[in-house]
């Protein structure tokens, strides 16, 4: 594997830790984190979105078990509005690592048209994403799913713990979550109940950008700017893609686009860049005065919404 | 399988400035510092975070444009930058922060990450599990509060004890609000004093007092134009810069429990764990705790290749020589090195979490490391009353109380003292039918349990031990103190007289403690190893303030309520 990692000029682990900096720092929490886990939980199940957090999480996972291998599924809920690179990319990546990988869809919904411009944003995620993610921890009998979020992400995020713990209906209380100390973790269930395992709490952006570069991941293409065809809908940008019903008067455009963060088509804004490199994006980025959320069309629904969502069961 | 990105990133490969490259290089070197802060509602705890946010250049213009348009703005500022952390919903809704938060922020040299943690009353369980990770306490005294009061809140006080009892490493005193007291040195002055005598009362090693205004930015991140007397570092300054306790955990010895066994196939059996002091080298002579089998350590594992060595907190796989039986919940220990407590009855200070009260005679989960055995309380030692730091007599915890307990486990620990490693001596008490997480626990030793000492125990579960007190040349007082236990229906004796010389006053106080009397003396001057024989007769139960001792007659009293 050719790379230009930076790391290989200093020892990536060096001698009687005098220093460690805030990556080896993570990582090692990250690690711990994930072998907690998988000791203490009877069914384990890694939630594999296919985003650039995914992809750190899932080589942390590598990491954590080696030399033997991830010792648990990877699920990704497939809402069916996911960029075709997506898919590819999942497919091939989960077979080049020999990682078993269950994707699930709500085809009920699916079926039934279910769609942002029909049901609303909100109504869209409910059924698509939701309902089929509690589902799929049903029928798969998982009591403990890993996630990548992140706390820095948003504002009800920050209060997040790393074992955060789910009622029988797979519902999030903010007043009842356990207290959790030093690295303690209390992974006590009764059945029905599951507890959300979040490795990459502690990480912000720049550090998971940051570390994709140092560990050189592979991640998908749609991160790299390029030149797009897109639409300004909204005050989003949103990329011309399969399915997808031009409004009158809209008219396509070619621009250098990028993805900043992963998610349905309809419903995620790309931005305008040139950064077609890691290094380039990660420059970009310490300029960037923008969170990456905004570009999520389900934030913005109405104030506090993504604690709605978690409250039902949302990641 | 071949990245999409590679190609892309030799392409650029030339194209990339030496500059970026240096740039790229500092933060990945970067150390990351976890520090706490500690204030209350009115102290402006959430304003001095959204300053460090703010200032340090981590908001996000669509943040910053949100809070600009709520609706709310409490701060008296043109942006209440308080609402970039005030997180739930209810929060927003009672201007209060009712759960830890956790923040992130970058400058050059670090990576930060904040605890936020509530600083009102109920909320004791909050900053404890915010302090418990923290290698810097923030603790926020409002200035302006202190002038008006004379003396410091009750609330500071509690937030500084809360800091070592949890061991932060380094504790600061940030004084706000000096705006509101036209940024005069005297005010800080007397804050500062106050601070210092009570960080010294709660043996804190490592303090900074830093004169700040959160509203107005001063010395959080910018220094002040406005108290040029004052030359200390400004916060972030000294964010920067507090050492991290890295290299004091490497040096200590071995400490290995095991997290897991990684069993890919015959060939390989893998122990996989944090180290969690000290260093392990391959050909390392280590004991398996509790089986004592010796063996050598063969290779260190890990993603990246072998390494030659690793240290806390790094997170490996460890291969052995010789199979011997090892598995989650076990230790590895170096031959040599000092070897953990290993005991199943163990002291411990703990923070109660739960509405449920603790109470003695009841069973708990205990998870330590990796490991989890049931625990049951066998007695509470006594409770802080963390207003004055006294101690009182208690059969139960309720939800924030902080006491010595006594527990009896179902099998041994193998542990260090908290005050040795954090995280060898730590635990959390878990309820076997709820399975909430209901209180944390900090091990201040192992509890001999032999005859004499039951039978001691026993002798003070029912008969309440008596106390030593010292209270240097306030003959008034002491004679006070005296009056109110005695008139509490209990015993207690003033040792002033002289022909007691000041060599028996340790074995005087040793016998009068056995007939659970408490002795009073207001003499000047005693040695240093007088003093530390006392302290050892006396243990937990030697005062030496007026405060502490004024919750002594109470105690007594309730106990007499009591029967």
């Amino acid at each position: 594997m050719t790379t230009d990692r930076i790391a290989s000029e200093v020892p990536a682990k060096q001698l009687h830790q005098e220093r460690l900096n805030h990556l080896q720092a993570l990582e090692a929490e990250s690690l711990y984190i994930l072998r907690e886990a998988v000791a203490e939980f009877a069914r384990p199940v890694m939630l594999y979105s296919i985003g650039k957090d995914s992809s750190v999480m899932l080589r942390l996972a590598q990491k954590a078990f080696y030399p033997g291998k991830i010792p648990f599924p990877l699920l990704h809920i497939d809402t069916s509005y996911k960029f075709p690179e997506m898919i590819t990319f999942r497919d091939e990546y989960a077979r080049a690592i020999g990682a078993e990988l269950i994707v699930h869809r709500n085809e009920a919904a699916i079926a039934g048209g279910a769609s942002p411009w029909k049901l609303g944003t909100q109504n869209c995620c409910a059924a698509l994403k939701t309902r089929s993610l509690l589902d799929a921890l049903e029928q798969g009998g998982f009591d403990a799913a890993f996630g990548g979020a992140r706390r820095d992400e948003e504002k009800s995020r920050a209060k997040e713990r790393v074992y955060s713990f789910r009622d029988a209906a797979g519902q999030w209380d903010p007043k009842n979550q356990r207290p959790e100390l030093w690295s303690l973790y209390n992974s006590r269930l009764r059945k029905g109940e599951s507890i959300r395992v979040f490795p990459l709490s502690n990480w912000t952006e720049l550090d998971i950008w940051l570390y994709l570069y140092a560990e050189q991941i592979p991640i998908v293409p749609l991160y790299y700017a390029e030149e797009r065809e897109a639409v300004i809908r909204g005050g989003m940008i949103t990329l011309v893609h399969p399915g997808m019903q031009l409004l009158p008067g809209e008219r396509p455009q070619k621009m250098m686009l990028r993805m900043r963060s992963l998610g349905c088509m309809p419903c995620t804004g790309a931005i305008r860049s040139q950064a077609e490199t890691l290094p380039q994006i990660i420059e970009e980025l310490i300029g960037f005065r923008r969170s990456e959320r905004e570009g999520r069309a389900i934030d913005h629904d109405e104030e506090g919404s993504m604690e709605l969502k978690k409250r039902e069961g949302y990641f | 399988m071949s990245s999409p990105n590679q190609s892309r990133e030799m392409q650029q490969e030339d194209l990339q400035s030496q500059r970026f490259r240096q740039f790229l290089d500092g933060h990945l070197e970067q150390e990351m510092l976890r520090f706490t802060t500690a204030g209350s509602v009115d102290d402006g705890k959430s304003t001095l975070i959204g300053r460090l946010l703010h200032d340090t250049r981590s908001v996000y213009e669509d943040q910053l444009a949100s809070i600009r348009a709520s609706r709310v703005n409490r701060s008296g500022g043109a942006v209440d930058l308080s609402l970039l952390t005030d997180g739930l919903k209810a929060e927003r809704e009672q201007g209060i922060t009712i759960d830890v938060a956790y923040r992130y922020f970058s400058t050059a040299r670090r990576k930060f990450i904040i605890a936020d943690t509530p600083g009102h009353e109920q909320y004791t369980r909050n900053m404890a599990t915010g302090a418990s990770t923290a290698d810097v306490a923030i603790v926020l005294i409002d200035a302006k509060a202190f002038q008006r009061a004379g003396e410091l809140l009750p609330q500071s006080r509690r937030h500084t004890y809360i800091a070592s009892l949890l061991r932060i490493p380094h504790v600061v005193a940030a004084i706000n609000k000096m705006d509101l007291v036209d940024y005069r040195a005297e005010v800080f002055d007397e804050v500062s004093a106050e601070f210092s005598e009570l960080a010294k009362r709660l043996g804190l090693s490592s303090i900074e007092v830093i004169p700040v205004s959160a509203l107005a930015g001063d010395n959080v991140v910018e220094r002040s134009q406005k108290m040029d007397w004052y030359n200390g570092p400004t916060l972030l300054e000294y964010l920067e810069t507090a050492p991290l306790a890295l290299r004091e955990a490497a040096d200590g010895p071995l400490r290995f429990p095991v997290q897991l066994v990684v069993r890919p196939n015959a060939e390989f059996r893998g122990f996989a764990g944090r180290i969690e002091r000290g260093e392990v080298r391959p050909g390392m002579r280590v004991r398996a705790l509790p089986s004592g089998r010796v063996t050598t350590v063969k290779s260190i594992v890990t993603y990246d290749g072998e390494l030659p060595a690793a240290s806390f907190p790094l997170s490996v796989t460890l291969e052995l020589e010789d199979e011997i039986d090892l598995s989650r919940g076990e230790m590895l220990v170096a031959e040599t090195q000092m070897a953990p407590h290993a005991s199943p009855c163990f002291r411990a200070m703990v923070v109660w979490m739960h509405e449920q009260p603790m109470s003695e005679g009841r069973c708990y989960l205990a998870k330590h490391t990796t490991r989890t055995v049931r625990a049951s309380v066998r007695r509470i030692r006594y409770r802080v009353d963390i207003q004055s730091l006294g101690h009182h007599p208690a059969s139960q915890l309720q939800m924030n109380d902080i006491a010595e307990v006594e527990f009896a486990a179902s099998l041994p620990l193998f542990f260090d003292t908290y005050a040795d490693n954090r995280e060898m001596g730590a635990l959390i008490l878990i309820d076997p039918v709820t399975n909430a997480t209901v209180g944390a626990a900090m091990i201040l030793g192992p509890v001999e349990d032999t005859e004499e000492d039951s039978a001691l125990a026993e002798y003070g579960r029912h008969e309440q031990a008596a106390a030593m007190v010292w209270l240097q040349g306030r003959r008034d007082d002491a004679v006070r103190l005296h009056d109110d236990i005695r008139h509490a229906g209990h015993a207690a004796v003033i040792l002033d007289d002289p022909w007691i010389p000041e060599a028996s006053l340790p074995a005087a106080m040793r016998a009068l403690q056995l007939a659970n009397v408490t002795g009073i003396s207001s003499r000047t001057d005693l040695t240093e190893t007088t003093l530390a024989q006392l302290r050892e007769v006396a243990g937990d139960r030697f005062y030496t303030t007026a405060e502490d001792a004024a919750g002594l007659a109470p105690t007594w009293r309730s106990m007499e309520e009591q029967g």
